[in-house]
């Protein structure tokens, strides 16, 4: 009884605080700009269930992909039997679902060879990020934190599936005992081989079953917590954000109707462009500048680093990192996001999301060429961030490189980006 | 050459009373550029081989404003697509084809919602049509046959608009030994002169990145490698002057080897 209760409580608590989290991360999402994203919904669904269900975009790399598999079924699956850890926990029954006789079997067979295979990819995935130091996994923005973060969710991953499998030993081996609230169910086809390992007193078993039993759970309560706080967010944001994907050609970008409007208007003296608004920025100087979109990738991003290792000016050694614009998104916008809950609404902190996170030379080193895009698993867009600011940049404070300004002026004064005149352009037809 | 180039431009054709079935887009490295130069005239006569009606815009045509756009001035870009969708506009223009992914791209996916909607096709999507529909053919000895051929994908032409299979439909129909690059098609390396990169010097890194695709396309060992791209065409062919490979592998745009193997 007393267990029920302070099971009950733990849960609770642990809801209350995730859901404030989670509408902490819907506000500071909703602090960026509009798009329109509500086109289209069976493609939407569609590409919703080919890359975040189907995990399509991982399989660009097949070891990686077959591992992270693992952990995502894993993932997927396990969340049965946390439902029934749940109900027995609140109600103090026994392996409640145990009544579906060899499908329940079959449940507790999957689960365990699941666990296995979380258990075996966790361990070598903490291998390749700290013992065989793959190189997308160890550039400079994943020091510290970032590493930490990783590592604490191998580990924790790890110490669960741990927990699990030995639980379920535990109770086979007191099942066997013929114990009356261990009643004979579930086949466990990864866990026996731990029996012999196991003591033989019951009260110990008993102690094991009920340890291991409180703490799996309450370290998926408290994994639940700390998602927010990290990367591993992307389990549960990598469906919506992949709902909003962008569906045009890659290559498209906006054409922004503010400035349609301004342009407009100059080329045609009598249109009038309705009333701008008066706060509005060219491009962005900050995160509340970007769209909603961009603030989803950025609490999207896994920080695998796809992006980074394919894109042309990282892998030739400019300080651009495609993953780095995500994660330095992210980390401003959480940052806008506690200025607003201490001071109720945004107060100047002299600092922007470019130039204080993100430096002018990483800008102008992308070639747009979209492979980052192409590459990300759960399709975000670092270009149309980068995009953003080089718009604030050269817009609003007519800040771009010597060599761009003279460009922009070729084509204003010469219609073409290089100092020819407009009347040679088809002087090329005279020669053979 | 047998031919002799007449090319014609839309005012030309009006004058005429007549109107062209395509417009050639030619953009302003394809006028300006001396090798790009070439390669406008070589799809100047692959068009008037086949007899397709054809004109350019001549000194009316104006850049569309792609690194303008991509390099934040969106006022640019903007005032350039407007002055280019009334001229086109003007000219009742339906269909355009170009030999500039970048141009490509913007005239596509960027005009319309400004009011310029045209059917825009890449010049390897056009000489793709017409060998399906047999009106152009490799000659049998032709110059490539069993030569050994790869090919870079522009981030323009195949990111950003899934066009992966008519180049190289292109070149399969020479009877060469299509080689295909480490990096090709969706996971294809850059040129490094989108987003504004060709009108500045690169930031600075440990190498530029038309050297990272030079070092992979030497190791393909191509005889030729085909690009599909003005920008790609300069970046690969300054790759492999540094490299010193000149007299090893060539680089030559889609349209002029279809125009060497057609005998044009
Ligand atoms: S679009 Fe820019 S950031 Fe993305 S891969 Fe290309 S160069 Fe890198
Ligand atoms: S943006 Fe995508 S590819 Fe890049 S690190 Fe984040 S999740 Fe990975």
């Amino acid at each position: 009884m007393i267990g029920q209760l302070i099971f009950a409580v733990c849960f609770a608590v642990a809801l209350f605080l995730f859901s404030k989290n989670a509408q902490q991360i819907y506000r500071n999402i909703k602090l960026g700009r509009p798009a329109d994203r509500s086109d289209k919904p069976a493609e939407r669904w569609k590409m919703m269930l080919l890359v975040a269900f189907g995990q399509k975009k991982m399989f660009k790399r097949i070891f990686p992909a077959v591992l992270h598999l693992f952990v995502y079924l894993g993932f997927v699956i396990i969340n049965i039997e946390m439902l029934e850890i749940v109900i027995d926990g609140l109600f103090g029954t026994h392996r409640i679902f145990s009544f579906l006789g060899s499908f329940y079997n079959f449940l507790i067979g999957a689960f365990e060879w699941l666990a296995l295979g979380v258990l075996v990819s966790c361990v070598i995935f903490l291998i390749r990020r700290n013992i065989a130091k793959v190189a997308r996994l160890n550039s400079v923005e994943l020091k510290h934190w970032p590493k930490t973060d990783a590592n604490i969710i191998l580990i924790t991953e790890i110490l669960l599936m741990s927990a699990f499998l030995l639980m379920n030993a535990s109770d086979l081996k007191l099942q066997l005992y013929g114990f009356e609230h261990f009643k004979s169910v579930g086949s466990f086809p990864v866990s026996h081989y731990l029996l012999p390992y196991l003591p033989t007193s019951t009260e110990a078993l008993f102690l094991i079953e009920r340890s291991c039993w409180w703490f799996h759970i309450l370290g998926v309560l408290a994994f639940l917590n700390y998602l927010p706080y990290s990367k591993h967010l992307h389990i549960i944001l990598a469906f919506p954000n992949t709902y909003f994907s962008n569906l045009n050609a890659k290559g498209k970008l906006s054409n922004m109707p503010a400035v349609t409007n301004e342009v407009k208007a100059m080329l045609d003296p009598s249109f009038t462009p309705p009333a701008a608004d008066a706060n509005a920025r060219f491009g962005a100087k900050d995160v509340q500048d970007l769209t909603w979109k961009s603030l989803l990738d950025a609490y999207t991003c896994t920080e695998c680093g796809r992006c980074t290792s394919s894109c042309p000016a990282n892998m030739t050694g400019k300080l651009l990192s495609p993953r780095k614009i995500m994660m330095d998104t992210r980390d401003r916008l959480t940052e806008v996001g506690t200025n607003i809950k201490t001071n109720g609404s945004f107060q100047d902190d002299g600092k922007s999301l470019i130039d204080t996170y993100i430096s002018r030379e990483e800008l102008w080193a992308c070639t747009s060429c979209n492979a980052c895009v192409e590459q990300c698993p759960v399709n975000i867009n670092p270009l149309d961030i980068i995009i953003e600011l080089r718009r604030f940049a050269v817009m609003e404070e007519s800040q771009a490189p010597a060599s761009i300004n003279n460009m922009f002026g070729n084509i204003e004064n010469n219609g073409a980006p290089w100092k020819y005149a407009q009347l040679d352009r088809a002087n090329w037809t005279q020669q053979q | 050459m047998e031919n002799e180039l007449k090319v014609p431009t839309v005012a030309e054709l009006l004058a005429k009373g007549e109107t062209p079935d395509i417009l050639f887009w030619v953009g302003c490295a394809g006028s300006f550029d001396e090798r790009a130069q070439k390669i406008t005239r070589d799809i100047c006569r692959i068009l008037q081989h086949v007899g397709l009606k054809y004109a350019i815009l001549g000194t009316e045509e104006s850049c569309t404003g792609d690194p303008a756009k991509r390099s934040g001035n969106e006022f640019l870009f903007q005032m350039q697509a407007m002055m280019n969708i009334e001229v086109l506009n003007g000219y009742e223009i339906k269909k355009i084809v170009t030999a500039c992914p970048h141009c490509f791209n913007t005239l596509k996916n960027e005009y319309p919602s400004l009011g310029g909607n045209y059917e825009v096709i890449h010049h390897t999507q056009l000489i793709q049509n017409l060998i399906d529909e047999g009106k152009l053919k490799p000659a049998d000895k032709n110059v490539f046959k069993g030569k050994k051929i790869t090919y870079h994908d522009p981030c323009y032409l195949g990111r950003a608009n899934e066009v992966y299979e008519a180049p190289r439909k292109v070149l399969e129909s020479l009877d060469a030994q299509l080689i295909e690059l480490k990096r090709c098609k969706s996971n294809g390396l850059c040129c490094g002169a989108g987003g504004g990169q060709m009108f500045k010097e690169p930031e600075p890194g440990a190498k530029d990145i038309n050297i990272e695709r030079i070092e992979e396309v030497i190791d393909a060992q191509p005889q030729v490698v085909a690009a599909a791209c003005p920008f790609c065409m300069t970046m690969l062919k300054d790759g492999v002057k540094i490299k010193e490979k000149e007299s090893e592998i060539e680089v030559l745009d889609i349209a002029e080897i279809t125009a060497r193997a057609n005998q044009l």
